[in-house]
């Protein structure tokens, strides 16, 4: 039971994160590779936030989100001018950056060591520490999320994202400001995924650098890709998926040696697969790929 | 307010040595049509471009109400009261009809993320008007049965009659339309067209490119020939037609 409520809280770290990166990329076309980056700058400030001035957990994720928003306009400001390949190479060196001063940082951050006994959170007197009660935390983040994500992209704000990604020049002369849009929503993106980070650390109660690697934002993608890009439920279908599809290996009767590359083995079929005859994914409604209408030509 | 109030002064542009523009006048009066012509590139769509801000010229400015708007980044052009439609098309073609209109509008509250969880109600508000007005705008010219539809499900007519009615939805005093009745069928030339000619009557002023002469002459007040990134002829539509130099130009 305890394990199947692991596998719930999971999922539910993962439609955040996966929500929050479909409204970076799906929703406005910038494919980012920094999400895992937010995700641990997340989960160490509410972590060490906790461990040294023992704040109580809101104040915590609230200077999660803040800290992460102002990372991501700092990456964001000079990245959004530059386009496609070079946006992702850009967002990809702020994660290395990232996990380099994670994995080096070792007085501060711990180094590889991590942070250990991270305190289970306390939300107005409630003790959130059995399974079913992280599953409550996480279950409402996710009903947030999801909520906030479906105003913002069913607003005139979420009209022009789309127009944004499917023809900059198009929105332009529309008179939008397409520089400001894509920083607004880089910045909300980022700070949503600081809360899942947060809870993930307390959740663990153990957190170190090898969380939050190029591999997860790689992961983060992927759910995207197989769930649907610019599409908030098939998101959460893409995470239900990529999540559980290791659990199911470990009742193939596979040994676990085995079972981790075939894992690996699955995954890359599944993002070729999906990329060569489903590129919109199982519900979306954007396709990254070259050449279609509305890209540059 | 007679008179000119749009004026492009001696802009120049070269790409890489070769120069599109060179030293290009000219200005557009409130309620006038303006048509220009001339070979490929002769520098029009160039000129477009750097009235919108899309391009920079070497040198030159372009003066609209008072304002240079060389120095300006091309979404605050466009929201000053100046539009432009695309020689290849652009629309959003995973958005319907409706939706590609709706992103013209100007200042919209919705538009803002803050707002769209603080001022809730303003927005909505706002978006209910901004509704009722692309409806009208739709219907009157014919794309009311359209309005759910994706663009990218209209035939190539229709997405120029949209792109031009986007124009209208922006509440531009200038319209720059680029070839708006190029590989489109007759009965649809013919519906674009008067309602380009209609413009001048609500002191909307255009500045049309377009290489279908009997269109040119069919609507504009005054046309200007220019090749190579100069200004041959000015005049009135006969007057350029007839001018020896442009026959020239079209003869070589």
């Amino acid at each position: 039971m305890e394990y199947l409520l692991h596998i719930l809280i999971l999922i539910g770290i993962y439609v955040i994160l996966s929500i929050s990166l479909n409204l970076i990329s799906g929703f406005t076309g910038l494919i980012s590779l920094a999400h895992a980056g937010f995700y641990g700058v997340g989960a160490y400030v509410a972590s060490l936030m906790a461990l040294n001035i023992h704040s109580p957990f809101l104040v915590n994720v609230l200077c999660a989100i803040i800290l992460s928003g102002i990372l991501g306009a700092l990456v964001g400001a000079p990245a959004l001018r530059i386009h496609d390949d070079y946006f992702v190479i850009a967002t990809f060196a702020f994660q290395v950056i990232i996990f380099s001063i994670l994995n080096n940082w070792v007085s501060f951050t711990g180094g590889p060591i991590g942070l250990a006994g991270i305190p289970q959170p306390i939300i107005f007197g409630w003790n959130v520490s059995s399974h079913i009660e992280f599953l409550l935390l996480i279950g409402s983040l996710c009903a947030l999320t999801l909520w906030v994500s479906r105003r913002v992209v069913n607003s005139p704000f979420g009209r022009v994202l789309k127009a944004i990604r499917e023809d900059e020049i198009f929105a332009q002369a529309a008179g939008k400001n397409v520089a400001k849009y894509k920083l607004q929503i880089f910045v909300l993106g980022a700070g949503m995924a600081a809360v899942a980070g947060a809870v993930y650390a307390c959740y663990i109660t153990f957190i170190d650098p090898t969380s939050f690697t190029i591999m997860e934002s790689i992961f983060i993608i992927s759910i995207i890709i197989i769930g649907g890009a610019g599409s908030l439920w098939g998101t959460v279908i893409g995470a239900v998926v990529l999540v559980t599809l290791p659990e199911v290996l470990r009742f193939a009767g596979l040994p676990a040696t085995v079972a981790a590359n075939i894992r690996q083995i699955i995954y890359g079929s599944l993002l070729i697969g999906f990329m060569m005859w489903r590129p919109k994914g199982l519900l979306g409604e954007y396709s990254f790929q070259r050449g279609g209408p509305g890209s540059e030509r | 307010m007679s008179g000119s109030w749009f004026d492009i002064n001696d802009v120049t542009k070269s790409f890489n040595g070769l120069r599109a523009l060179s030293g290009f006048s000219c200005s557009v009066k409130k309620g006038e049509i303006l048509g220009l012509i001339g070979p490929n590139g002769a520098g029009k769509t160039t000129l477009f471009n750097v009235i919108t801000g899309f391009v920079v010229p070497d040198y030159g400015n372009v003066i609209f109400k008072g304002i240079d708007l060389v120095s300006l980044p091309s979404h605050k052009i466009a929201s000053i009261g100046i539009a432009r439609t695309f020689q290849i098309l652009r629309l959003i073609l995973q958005l319907t009809v409706f939706e590609n209109t709706m992103l013209f509008f100007r200042d919209q509250p919705g538009e803002k993320i803050g707002n769209i969880f603080f001022r809730s109600k303003m927005s909505s508000k706002k978006e209910a008007e901004n509704r009722e007005k692309a409806i009208s705008i739709l219907e009157s010219v014919g794309l009311g049965e359209k309005l759910f539809e994706y663009a990218g499900n209209l035939s190539y007519g229709q997405q120029k009659l949209l792109s031009l009615v986007c124009c209208f939805a922006a509440g531009a005093n200038v319209l720059l339309l680029d070839e708006p009745v190029a590989g489109i069928a007759p009965e649809m030339i013919e519906k674009i067209l008067s309602i380009i000619s209609d413009l001048p009557r609500q002191l909307k002023s255009v500045m049309l490119i377009e290489h279908n002469l009997d269109a040119v002459m069919q609507v504009c007040n005054r046309v200007i020939f220019m090749d190579a990134g100069v200004k041959i002829s000015e005049g009135s539509p006969l007057e350029v037609r007839n001018d020896p130099k442009v026959i020239r130009a079209y003869i070589d």
